[in-house]
């Protein structure tokens, strides 16, 4: 999801800035130790001034204050912000020392970066905050960065790959729980180490369950912070993404279960049916308030279009309160998240502007970005402050017990999973999906809120699993994945052929599967499809966009980017590099179903070369951008009017009129005849056709800003005074002019294509920042 | 299921079997359907395509019932359109829709892929003539949406413009004297070399029943 690449060729700046940082680092820590310190000296003067109050008052008047220190009423918000800036500075730092964040993985320089802020502060201050309540934790830090994963979670492969999820995720991490608390309760009677201070034979095994079910669950946060840093495949990365997003329900009940066990000290055949009863509950119920969320943010944003900057904020709202909600009820809040995230997508940006998709998106992928940040940074802090209980065998066997536990469950399941898949897992994938399996903080979190006896020990013995997980198995896997040659991820777009196939592929085998009279799930997909399209689009999509296919979506999409492209290739100067080849739409030839004659003419060369077009474009570019120039509008409720935002429209209304221009410039006529074909055929002389291009900007004015462009074009007669300043460029023999006169004439004069610049529909692949 | 009876299959389902590569259970329940679908005929026409109800709302309903009758389809040698299809060509059209066995040499996708890719070709070029041109594409993108209201013919056909633009460039530097009139088949292959057909165009035969509510009419 973020891309991360390491800038190049500033090695020298780069490492003296990483040097400044570091100092920074050092001064931003003695600054809150200092600045916490005086505190408490404030607050000490404070009760002396106060203890003496009538003696101070008869002896001396105290001078007015002109610099004072209060550092009370500031100290939480001003530490909230100060850690938050030390890991934004981290993170800048890492990306300019270039060859560090290739080979080691963000999450664990941010650890260590986290073990050396608190061994500071243990040093300055002799005892350091606790930073990671878990509070904090599951109510700050967790939701965004699942916010963002669910909201930009690609549907398609993670559909198509549901039932290998929920294997991989139920089953698996049950496994997981059972055969790490049981083995670990049999490895604590076996083991019997005189020097340690702990008797293990007295952890129970009720306790060791709740450790094993603690540990088990494979993390989202690390997960993510290191998969996306290996491109690996979207099959490998949707497979152990999402099992580590599902198992959460899977963990949330068999953590309170025998939390609830250890209470009451027995366990009963019922107990164990109600577990799984909750199981289910927990799941479910999960998802149906995130989708009862969802559902109610796509119907607000149906009435947005007066209000357009609050838009995102209801996003954000909705999903925060599916979170909470689900939690009030002990339900999966992860689930619920991700429930109304998914679910709340394709209706709200079919809805909201463009503004507001790209401000959800940037301040989803910040918010997760800090987060991930501060979690490992705390997860470094918490380390150097807990106490720890140090049994090596205890730690050791967790270690191994994890591993081999992982592995057995991965081979065993894919064994039994390959039976139903029509694209077997192999070998290498198995490899990579078990050494996939990190562990992060929410295992950390959990542990940190125990009521057990042996708290201590359980979190050592996590925190070591987390550290072996994040640094061993994260930093190897990049090269490992080298090694085996496994498939990456391909970087190429999304072409609309593709998509062209993909739907007529959906059509095809619906239609085969009807013929065939098998139920399969391309009818069940189809019937829901319908379903979505004839009643619920109704309701939750505002005003025309309910009926748009995504085929156009995803088409606009493509026009949208390639105008974006072209911006940022510098403005259409470097036009042709957009469409490297020498192909244009002049080679592609409809077929012609003209007498055979006239095929020979047809094969004619155009008359314009390439410089000519490229003064044509000149012309046609300088021409828009003038009109636009006057079409400036603010208002108070809405955003400025974005020049950029403005460039875009502009831009597709280029493109447009070039492919077009491309296509008519040598459509299928003959050259040998003379211009009575031209005029006979296309007799329009083109003033009225200029194509209009209904711009939606984040304004309640925007529709007249619209108009107005429009009468001006229209005023300014692009169509017609072309040809005179063409033809004045280019001075050939007349009957060329003439011919190069009615060409361009023709090609202004069609009318090219309605376009609505519509948002975003369909944003299957994650989006790189 | 308790409809299949227990004598023993004809000789013909043997060798169909071992022509096509469906298993004999696979045969005999397509059978089935084949018998259903033409009312006990030997040969299945158009009209009893058209019989199906569930096929009314697929936009590309008519290509898909043509390409049951394409003769190319039957095999590469074969060319133009049949009226009447009987069970053995059924069953070849059918067999293109076979998931891919686990175990496949390199060489074997290379050639179900092509035979599939071949299949969606010959569906797409309708006049037969080994090309897709820019007007078959048009058909085409209308079609896939025709089923979303009046959004206007233009759409469709910057759609289909911009797809075979994007299919000249693909395929690479012409000289700007040449026409490029349509897609070959190798273009196709690839144009879509990065779309994992083999894993997609597949229906699960191995649990085919013929419900009997789902039916004709």
């Amino acid at each position: 999801m973020f891309s991360r690449m390491a800038p190049r060729g500033r090695s020298g700046l780069g490492r003296s800035l990483a040097e400044l940082g570091l100092l920074l680092l050092a001064i931003l820590v003695l600054l809150d130790g200092t600045v916490l310190s005086l505190e408490a000296a404030t607050s000490s003067e404070i009760d002396t001034h106060e203890g003496k109050p009538g003696t101070h008052k008869n002896t001396s008047k105290k001078s007015f204050p002109v610099l004072g220190i209060k550092y009370d009423d500031v100290s939480v918000p001003f530490e909230i912000s100060l850690w938050v800036l030390l890991a934004s500075l981290m993170k800048l730092g890492f990306h300019l020392i270039p060859r560090l964040s290739n080979v080691v993985p963000e999450s664990c320089l941010l650890i260590s970066v986290g073990l050396l802020v608190g061994g500071i502060l243990k040093l300055a201050r002799d005892e350091v905050p606790p930073v990671l309540s878990d509070r904090i934790f599951f109510l700050c830090l967790l939701p965004p960065i699942i916010l963002d994963a669910g909201y930009f979670l690609p549907i398609r492969p993670f559909v198509e790959n549901i039932g290998t999820i929920l294997m991989f995720a139920v089953v698996g991490t049950l496994w997981n729980a059972f055969f790490v608390g049981g083995l670990i309760y049999a490895v604590c009677q076996i083991a019997q180490d005189k020097y340690s201070e702990i008797d293990l034979s007295n952890i129970g095994i009720l306790p060791c369950l709740l450790f094993g079910s603690i540990i088990s669950a494979v993390d989202p946060v690390a997960v993510l912070a290191v998969f996306e840093e290996i491109h690996i495949n979207e099959l490998l990365h949707i497979l152990v993404f999402g099992e580590s997003l599902l198992n959460d329900a899977v963990t949330v009940v068999l953590y309170h279960l025998f939390e609830e066990f250890m209470e009451s000290g027995s366990v009963s055949a019922v107990d164990a049916i109600l577990g799984l009863v909750s199981f289910l509950i927990v799941a479910l119920g999960g998802v149906l308030v995130g989708a009862f969320y969802g559902i109610l943010a796509a119907f607000t944003s149906r009435f947005t279009s007066h209000t357009r900057v609050i838009e995102p904020l209801f996003v954000f709202l909705y999903s925060y309160m599916a979170y909470l909600s689900a939690e009030v009820f002990h339900l999966s809040g992860i689930m619920s998240l991700i429930a109304c995230g998914a679910v709340m997508r394709p209706y709200v940006e079919a809805n909201i502007s463009h503004k507001s998709h790209t401000t959800i998106k940037y301040f989803l992928k910040m918010w997760s970005s800090v987060s991930e940040t501060l979690i490992f940074i705390f997860l470094g802090v918490a380390t150097v402050e807990g106490e720890h209980h140090w049994n090596w065998v205890f730690l050791t066997s967790t270690v191994v017990l994890c591993l081999v536990a992982r592995v057995i469950g991965v081979v065993g399941l894919t064994y039994i999973i390959n039976k139903f898949r029509i694209v077997k897992l192999t070998t290498k994938d198995q490899f990579i999906i078990a050494y996939g399996g990190l562990r992060g903080a929410i295992a950390f979190s959990l542990g940190f809120i125990l009521h057990s006896e042996h708290k201590k020990i359980f979190l050592t013995a996590i925190i070591t699993v987390i550290f072996f997980t994040v640094f061993v198995q994260g930093m190897t896997i990049k090269p490992l994945v080298e090694l085996l040659a496994v498939k990456k991820k391909h970087e190429a777009k999304r072409s609309i052929n593709e998509e062209i196939h993909t739907r007529f592929l959906d059509h095809l085998l619906t239609g085969i599967e009807d013929i065939c009279g098998h139920y399969g799930h391309h009818h069940w997909k189809n019937k829901l499809n319908r379903f979505n399209k004839k009643y619920v689009k109704k309701i939750l999509i505002a005003g025309d966009r309910s009926k748009e296919p995504q085929l156009i979506a995803f088409y606009h999409k493509l026009e949208m980017k390639n105008a974006i492209q072209m911006v940022e290739s510098g403005g259409g100067s470097k036009l042709n590099s957009t469409f490297p080849s020498t192909v244009s739409m002049q080679n592609i030839q409809p077929k012609i179903h003209s007498p055979p004659s006239a095929r020979p003419s047809e094969r004619a060369l155009p008359q314009l070369t390439k410089g000519r077009e490229e003064e044509i474009r000149q012309i046609l570019r300088t021409n828009l951008q003038k009109t636009r120039q006057r079409l400036q509008s603010y208002n108070r409720h809405t955003l400025v009017v974005d020049p950029d935002e403005e460039g875009f429209d502009d831009l597709i209304l280029k493109k447009r009129r070039m492919m077009e221009l491309d296509w008519k410039v040598c459509k299928t006529s003959s050259h040998k005849s003379s211009n009575a074909i031209y005029s006979q055929a296309y007799v329009k002389p083109g003033a009225e056709n200029v194509p209009t291009i209904k711009i939606d900007l984040a304004s309640p004015q925007s529709p007249d800003s619209v108009r107005l462009l429009d009468e001006v074009v229209q005023d300014q007669g692009l169509t017609m005074s072309l040809p005179s300043s063409s033809s004045r460029a280019y001075k050939t023999s007349g009957k060329d002019d003439g011919r190069d006169q009615q060409k361009l004439l023709r090609c202004l004069s069609d009318p090219g294509p309605d376009v609505d610049d519509d948002e975003d529909y369909d944003d299957d692949e994650p989006v790189p920042t | 299921m308790g409809a299949l009876k227990s004598t023993p299959a004809p000789i013909e389902h043997h060798d169909l079997s071992e022509k096509t590569g469906f298993s004999l259970r696979q045969i005999r329940v397509l059978h089935k359907r084949f018998k259903q679908l033409s009312d006990g005929d030997d040969v299945l026409r158009r009209e009893d395509f058209l019989g199906i109800s569930s096929l009314k709302y697929n936009p590309i309903r008519k290509e898909i019932i043509e390409a049951f009758f394409n003769r190319r389809n039957f095999s590469p040698s074969c060319e133009g359109r049949a009226n009447e299809i009987d069970f053995e060509e059924f069953l070849v059209v059918m067999s293109h829709f076979k998931p891919p066995c686990s175990k496949m040499t390199d060489e074997q996708r290379k050639n179900i892929r092509r035979e599939k890719l071949k299949f969606i070709f010959n569906m797409h070029d309708s006049d037969g003539d080994g090309l897709i041109t820019l007007e078959d594409y048009r058909h085409l993108v209308e079609e896939l949406l025709s089923r979303s209201g009046a959004l206007g013919k233009e759409t469709s056909r910057a759609i289909a413009d911009a797809a075979m633009f994007e299919v000249a460039r693909t395929v690479g530097h012409r000289d700007p004297d040449e026409f490029y009139e349509g897609i070959t088949f190798e273009h196709f292959l690839k144009l879509l070399s990065n779309f994992d057909i083999e894993s997609r165009m597949n229906i699960r035969f191995l649990k085919t029943d013929v419900i009997p509510g789902c039916r004709l009419g």
